[in-house]
């Protein structure tokens, strides 16, 4: 099977809708297939990454826990508009610090966000195969 | 619907409320499949109990494999290893055993 480049486009927040959880969900499942992938926060999806997420008020699963075991799922492109983190007075300090094991470098831990202008992402996007927005 | 040892369980034997879980569930599901847990199965469980804990998933067996090579050894953390202990596989069995839900993408 050909690799192909997917985009996972995540535009809401965690909680409210079922968007958040369903991306992940989505996005999880498809890393079985050993596919090209990347994800990336624009507008209120910014919030997901956050840090310090609590739910225990809200009685939902505090799922923001899920996007720190990405990296075992050999998913390490999380790329996170500057734009949509300035525009909600967050700056990269405040999201989790997501990492990965690079394989061919020892397993050392490296980040896997990427905080990038509009600019930038829409150019990652179009280099995509396919492009899913949530 | 169905029950174990008091608790509900769905048409595939998994725990409906995760919180349901004890030991005596896991060696009544054991006994059900003609598993005999040994240590080697309970070192298993759980290290899927801590990971969905940390991570709020239950790992893909790729992923398992991984993980167990990293914390125990690559005798350990290999699918050949891991299914002689749980024959319906890692993933599958062995999270039901340890009361998580079905592994994400498992068919």
């Amino acid at each position: 099977m050909a690799t192909k480049k997917f985009m996972y486009l995540n535009r809401r927040s965690s909680f409210g809708t079922v968007y958040a959880i369903e991306s992940l969900e989505v996005v999880l499942i498809a890393a079985a297939f050993e596919q090209d992938v990347s994800l990336a926060f624009m507008d209120d999806g910014v919030y997901q990454i956050v840090e310090g997420q609590e739910t225990d008020g809200i009685g939902m699963k505090n799922f923001s826990k899920t996007f720190h075991a990405l990296g075992d799922y050999d998913i390490n492109k999380l790329y996170v508009s500057k734009e949509s983190l300035e525009e909600r007075g967050l700056s990269e300090s405040d999201l989790m610090p997501l990492v990965y094991e690079d394989e061919d470098d020892d397993w050392e831990e490296k980040p896997s966000i990427k905080v990038v202008t509009n600019d930038e992402l829409k150019a990652i996007m179009s280099e995509q195969d396919v492009c899913l927005s949530f | 619907m169905a029950q174990i040892c008091g608790a509900e369980v769905d048409e595939e034997g998994f725990l409906v409320d995760l919180k349901d879980w004890n030991e005596d569930i896991c060696k009544q599901m054991a006994q059900d499949d003609d598993v005999e847990l040994t240590d080697e199965h309970w070192d298993v469980i759980n290290f899927l109990r801590e990971y969905f804990e940390e991570y709020q998933i239950a790992p893909a067996v790729r992923v398992l494999t991984k993980a167990i090579a990293k914390r125990m050894g690559k005798d350990k953390g290999n699918s050949k290893y891991l299914y002689s202990l749980f024959p319906y596989g890692p993933g599958k069995q062995g999270c039901r055993f340890a009361g998580l839900p079905k592994p994400t993408g498992c068919i």
